[in-house]
C-alpha cells in the first residue's frame, strides 16, 4: 500500500515519543550504541534504559566496545624487515631444504609485490597501467590493468612452473605463441571479463609452488631449461629474470596507483644486473644476426677464437648493489677483457634496470660515456632489447 | 584475506612442513601471518622497532618449536596471535617496571592498568579482522563511514532488521576483549 509521508501530509508531526516493544528496543542496543539510529529511536531507546535494567548494562557494555574499534593504521611493514626475521631464523636453525641463492630474489620480489596488492581496493585494481618495452630499437606498449599485470606475470611465471612440472596456469586455453607475449595475449583474450582482484590468489599460489618446488629440486635444478619460444634461460638465470620482471610490474603498478615502490636489496639488484650483464653478448649476436646492430665489422685481428679475450666495453654500474663488468663486443664465444676495452660507459643501477626494462630509452638514459661511440649506442640498444612485454 | 578462512589442512601441512626444516615453508608462513603479528604486537608496545623485534621472537619460536603447535587445539592463526600476546605483554611489562624503577614514582597498579588496557586494545583487534565478515563490514559501514543501521541495510543489501543484528552482536563479541585472561580460543570466533 503506498504510503504519504507525514511531512507531505498537510496533517501536525506527531508528539516525539517513539513507542516501541522491548523487543525491537533491544535490537536497538547495537545501532544505539555507534549512533546509527534516527533521533526518535535513541530517544526511544534511552528512555527505555531508564527502566530496564539488563538493557543498561548490554548499553553500557556496547558502548564501551565502540571505545575499542580503531581506525586501521595500515603500517605498512618494511619489506627488509621479512629477510632480516627469515635471516633470523635460518641462523638459529639452518633448513634442511634451504631456497636455493638464485630463487631468493624471486622470493623477496614475490613477497613485496603481494604486500603492496594487500590493501588495493577495486579502483585500484582496475586502475589503468602501460606495460613498455622495446621492439626491434622501437618503443612498444600495452594498455591493460593492474589485475591484467598480474594475469601477465601469472602466465609467463607459468612459464618456470612448466619446466619445472607444475601445472601450466594457461590450462586448456590455446595459446598464440609459447612466448611471454603470446601467452599473455591468450590469457586476456580468453577470460570473458577483464581480470579482477581474484587473479592475486592464483598468482601468489604459483609463486609459492615455485619457490617451494625449486628448493625440493636443490641447487641443481638450475640447470634445468626454462622455454621461453624463442630463447631459453637455464632455470637459475629465469629466476632472476622473473624476479627483475616482477619488481618491474610491481613499479609499474605501484606508479598507477601512486605508491611509492623502492628497488630491490642491493644484493638482489646486484644478481639481476649480472644477470643483464651474462646476456648481453648473445643479445648483440642476434643483432648482428638480424642486421640491427650498429656496429662495423670488427677489423680482422679482433675475431678471436672461443675462449679467448676480445674487444671488449667496460659497463660500470654505480650505486648500491652495482659493480664492473666487460662485455664482449663481438661473440658471445669471447671472454670480456680490460685489456681489450674500447669504451667505458657507466651508469646508476637503477638507471640500468630501466633501460633493460625498456622504461628509458638509450638515447635518454643518463649514462657517462668514454670512448668507442658506437659501441656505446650499440650496448645500450642492446640493453633496451632485453625487454619485452 | 585469505588467512581466516583457510582449511585447518593448511595448518596441519604447515606444522608438518616446518617440523621438516623447509626455508620455502617459513617464508610462507611469514607473508601469511607477519601482519597479523607486528599489527598485534605494535597495538600493545605502541613502538615500531619493539614490534619489529617481537615479529622476529614470534617466527624465531615457531621456526625453532615447530611441534608446539598443535593442530588438535586449534587454528594455528590463534595459536600465533596468543604467541604474539604473551611475548608482547611480557616486553610491556618489563620495559614499564624498568622505566618504574629508573622514575622512581608511578606504582605498580598504575602499570597493570597500563598493562591491562594494551592488552585489551590488541585482543579487540584480533576479534575484529577475525570475526565473521559480514558482522565486519557491518561495523565499518556503521562506524568508520557513519552510516546509519538503515543506510548500512541498504549498502549491504540486507533487511534493516538483519543490520541491527549484525552490529549488536558485532559489538557483543567485541565487548569479550575486556574479559580478563586470553579467551578460549582467542579472539573467539570459532
Amino acid at each position: 500500500m503506498p504510503r504519504t509521508s507525514v511531512e507531505d501530509g498537510g496533517r501536525p508531526l506527531p508528539e516525539p515519543g517513539l513507542v516501541l516493544e522491548h523487543r525491537v528496543l533491544k535490537s536497538l542496543l547495537g545501532a544505539w550504541a555507534l549512533t546509527a539510529c534516527s533521533p526518535e529511536e535513541t530517544a526511544a531507546v534511552e528512555e527505555h534504559l531508564g527502566s530496564c535494567g539488563p538493557c543498561a548494562d548490554e548499553a553500557r557494555r556496547l558502548r564501551e566496545a565502540v571505545g575499542l574499534l580503531h581506525t586501521e593504521e595500515t603500517l605498512d611493514l618494511d619489506p627488509a624487515l621479512r629477510t632480516r626475521v627469515l635471516e633470523g631464523c635460518l641462523d638459529r636453525r639452518p633448513p634442511r631444504i634451504p631456497v636455493p641463492e638464485w630463487a631468493r630474489p624471486y622470493d623477496a620480489e614475490t613477497a613485496r609485490l603481494d604486500a603492496l596488492l594487500q590493501d588495493f581496493g577495486e579502483a585500484e585494481w582496475h586502475a589503468p597501467v602501460r606495460l613498455r618495452w622495446f621492439e626491434a630499437d622501437v618503443p612498444a606498449s600495452r594498455r591493460t590493468t593492474v589485475a591484467g599485470v598480474i594475469a601477465h606475470l601469472l602466465t609467463v611465471d607459468g612459464l618456470v612452473g612448466v619446466a619445472l612440472g607444475l601445472e601450466d596456469p594457461l590450462g586448456d586455453i590455446p595459446s598464440d605463441a609459447p612466448t611471454p607475449a603470446g601467452r599473455t595475449e591468450s590469457y586476456w583474450r580468453a577470460a570473458h571479463f577483464p581480470p579482477t582482484r581474484s587473479i592475486r590468489r592464483p598468482w601468489r599460489e604459483q609463486s609459492h609452488n615455485l619457490i617451494r618446488t625449486a628448493s625440493f629440486a636443490g641447487g641443481t635444478s638450475g640447470d634445468l631449461t626454462v622455454r621461453y619460444g624463442g630463447f631459453e634461460l637455464p632455470l637459475r638465470d629465469s629466476m632472476l629474470d622473473r624476479a627483475f620482471e616482477c619488481w618491474v610490474h610491481a613499479d609499474d603498478i605501484a606508479e598507477a596507483v601512486d605508491y611509492p615502490y623502492e628497488p630491490p636489496a642491493p644484493r638482489h639488484l646486484h644478481q639481476m644486473l649480472d644477470l643483464a650483464a651474462r646476456m648481453l653478448p648473445t643479445v648483440l649476436a642476434a643483432r648482428r644476426r638480424a642486421g640491427l646492430s650498429g656496429l662495423s665489422a670488427p677489423p680482422r685481428r679482433h675475431l678471436v677464437p672461443a675462449g679467448a679475450p676480445g674487444r671488449s666495453i667496460r659497463l660500470e654500474i654505480e650505486g648500491s648493489g652495482g659493480g664492473e663488468w666487460f662485455v664482449p663486443l663481438d661473440s658471445p664465444g669471447a671472454l670480456g677483457s680490460a685489456d681489450h676495452e674500447v669504451a667505458h660507459v657507466a651508469l646508476d643501477g637503477v638507471e640500468f634496470c630501466r633501460l633493460a626494462a625498456g622504461h628509458v630509452s638509450p638515447e635518454d638514459a643518463a649514462a657517462g660515456q668514454v670512448g668507442d661511440r658506437e659501441a656505446i649506442r650499440e650496448v645500450l640498444l642492446a640493453a633496451a632489447s632485453l625487454s619485452r612485454m | 584475506m585469505a588467512t581466516k578462512d583457510a582449511p585447518p589442512r593448511w595448518d596441519r601441512r604447515m606444522q608438518q612442513r616446518l617440523a621438516r626444516g623447509e626455508a620455502a615453508a617459513l617464508g610462507e608462513l611469514y607473508d601469511r601471518f607477519a601482519s597479523l603479528v607486528h599489527g598485534l604486537a605494535h597495538r600493545v608496545l605502541c613502538d615500531e622497532e619493539a614490534a619489529d623485534g617481537i615479529t622476529r621472537e614470534v617466527f624465531v619460536h615457531v621456526w625453532e618449536n615447530p611441534d608446539a603447535y598443535d593442530p588438535k587445539q586449534g587454528p594455528l592463526r590463534s595459536w600465533v596471535a596468543t604467541l604474539t600476546h604473551r611475548l608482547a605483554v611480557q616486553r610491556l611489562r618489563a620495559t614499564e617496571t624498568e622505566a618504574l624503577e629508573r622514575a622512581g614514582q608511578g606504582s605498580s597498579e598504575e602499570l597493570e592498568r597500563r598493562v591491562h588496557r594494551a592488552s585489551v586494545a590488541a585482543r579487540a583487534d584480533y576479534i575484529v579482522t577475525s570475526m565473521p565478515t559480514p558482522l565486519r563490514l557491518a561495523l565499518e559501514r556503521a562506524y568508520f563511514q557513519r552510516r546509519d543501521y538503515r543506510q548500512t541495510a541498504a549498502d549491504l543489501g540486507i533487511t534493516e532488521d538483519e543490520a541491527r543484528r549484525r552490529l549488536r552482536l558485532g559489538l557483543q563479541l567485541l565487548s569479550t576483549a575486556h574479559e580478563p585472561g586470553p579467551p578460549p580460543e582467542y579472539g573467539g570466533t570459532r
